[in-house]
């Protein structure tokens, strides 16, 4: 077919690794606009490491959108398991593109929704926890 | 043999075993029929020469052209010399309403067309605003039908033409071109209809049906891409679009398409009623599976007054491009009005001016099918949609909310 899109965009489009609801997250962020094309959901499991920071024990998301959408879910999903919250909102737009091997330049704000909903999630989580 | 070389042999043999696939994106463009290559080659290989000259060669081609222009004129109950050859939809839209307009300009400068008109409508109407002409677009109801009241009352001293699609490209609403031409032509005013979608697959006859200009396209039904035709009712007067020499009546100077005009006339001559009736068979087929096996759907444009080859539906929850890749890595290949395959972002403007929030348009896909479309194909692709929607349902966070 013709597309713009890499072969890693197409690969996690058709087979993501992370899309799932997490029933029993810790915290969620969910960003974007059904009106617009594009909502992005992310939900987290938090546990300590051996040093006591907290990390993100596991991640998934669902998502309502383009190819674009679904595939920078599931690349933020793979950059943010395993980090530590502080390290996981280093996470930029720029490390979700890269991990996709490029992304059309119209399709550039699914990434920046993948930042977003993170940085959400995490939010969320600070919230609950105070 | 090696044993290395039988295995480099078998994927070749698997592939051509060919998995399922089905091309239901005839409404983009067909499939070309084998006998039109055929014709063509012919032309192309036998009867080469310029159809302005005035030796053989050129009566050959000459000959070659004006039997095509008989026989597309002959579909619409024409006379050959009310039809012109055109590159195509596009070039013949442009030809009519620029035509007409620069024509008429002295005696009026309003123009009225649809919200819901193709691209190459849509945006000469656009242009001609932009030098002075005063534009109306007519809304349509939830089917996308015009209401003929309005019509009528929207026409002024000032109208000069009213151009209206016959049967919608993305939602397959079919408009009540008889009773438009009706107002028309109480009204005395030029009636252009872009029958590109509807051509063959509605019958049009121009002696019953009072329309002064109409479009239509050769590679929508099996024909080659690159040629259409303009039908210009006799006594219409349209100011020359593009310069040169006098061919066509001089209103589409350049050499003929010879070829393409004869692969044009083949292509008409293979539509015949019986492929029609099969294929709302199959088309509604299409639209019950659907409808039956996956909640939530919503089916876009008129139910009745509906293109024999179009299906629209809207998948709640889930969006067209995703839909549309999945389906494709399926082999079915389908369109979509969601906004993330345009470049413009926003979703289609057909499936809003039918009053489709934007959340649905962008989950809205169109099958098109043809004549060659099978039973088999149908099946595969409804169980497919099925399963795909059933998936990208899955992974949606809108999908419980069930507004």
């Amino acid at each position: 077919m013709a597309t713009a899109y890499s072969k890693e965009v197409m690969k996690r489009f058709k087979k993501p690794k992370f899309a799932r609801e997490m029933k029993d997250a810790d915290a969620f962020g969910e960003v974007g606009n059904p009106t617009c094309g594009d909502v992005m959901k992310i939900f987290l499991k938090i546990s300590k490491n051996k040093k006591g920071d907290e990390f993100i024990k596991d991640i998934s998301f669902q998502t309502f959108g383009c190819v674009a959408a679904i595939s920078a879910s599931d690349a933020l999903c793979e950059l943010a398991k395993g980090k530590t919250i502080q390290e996981a909102l280093k996470i930029t737009r720029d490390d979700i593109i890269k991990l996709l091997k490029g992304l059309p330049s119209i399709k550039f704000h699914c990434s920046v929704l993948g930042e977003e909903a993170l940085q959400k999630a995490i939010e969320d989580y600070k919230k609950k926890k105070k | 043999m090696l044993f290395s070389q039988i295995k480099r042999k078998k994927p070749e043999k698997l592939r051509g075993l060919q998995k399922m696939k089905a091309y239901l994106d005839n409404g983009a463009t067909t499939q070309v029929a084998k006998e039109v290559i055929k014709t063509m080659q012919k032309v192309m290989t036998n009867h080469f020469g310029n159809p302005s000259s005035l030796h053989t060669f050129g009566e050959e081609a000459k000959q070659e052209l004006e039997k095509a222009r008989e026989i597309i004129a002959k579909k619409l109950n024409a006379d050959p010399s009310e039809i012109i050859f055109t590159s195509g939809g596009t070039e013949s839209d442009n030809i009519a309403i620029r035509g007409t307009a620069y024509k008429n300009k002295d005696k009026g400068n309003h123009i009225i067309t649809t919200s819901i008109e193709h691209p190459a409508v849509l945006r000469t109407c656009e242009a001609l605003e932009k030098e002075g002409f005063k534009i109306t677009y007519l809304k349509v109801d939830k089917d996308g039908l015009i209401r003929l009241k309005e019509l009528e009352d929207t026409i002024t001293q000032q109208t000069i033409l009213v151009t209206i699609i016959h049967g919608n490209n993305e939602i397959g609403t079919i408009q009540d071109i008889e009773s438009i031409g009706k107002v028309c032509k109480s009204k005395n005013v030029l009636f252009h209809t872009d029958a590109v979608q509807s051509f063959t697959k509605v019958p049009i006859d121009v002696k019953k049906i009072n329309i002064d200009l109409m479009s239509i396209s050769a590679h929508k039904i099996h024909g080659p891409k690159g040629v259409g035709a303009l039908f210009i009712k006799k006594g219409t007067r349209l100011r020359q679009i593009i310069t040169g020499g006098e061919q066509e009546n001089k209103n589409r100077p350049g050499t003929e398409n010879t070829p393409g005009a004869a692969g044009f006339a083949k292509a008409v001559e293979l539509c015949k009623e019986q492929g029609i009736e099969d294929m709302i068979r199959l088309r509604d087929m299409l639209i019950d599976g659907i409808e039956k096996n996956i909640p939530d759907v919503i089916l876009n444009g008129s139910r009745e007054k509906r293109l024999p080859n179009n299906v629209n539906i809207a998948f709640r929850y889930i969006e067209g491009e995703s839909l549309l890749y999945q389906l494709d890595s399926k082999g079915i290949a389908v369109s979509t009005g969601s906004a993330c395959s345009s470049q413009s972002l926003s979703p289609s403007y057909v499936l809003l001016a039918i009053g489709l929030k934007p959340e649905v348009a962008h989950g809205s896909i169109r099958f098109t099918l043809s004549r060659y479309t099978t039973k088999e194909e149908i099946e595969y692709t409804i169980k497919n949609v099925k399963e795909v929607v059933e998936n990208l349902r899955k992974i949606s966070p809108l999908a419980k909310r069930r507004d």
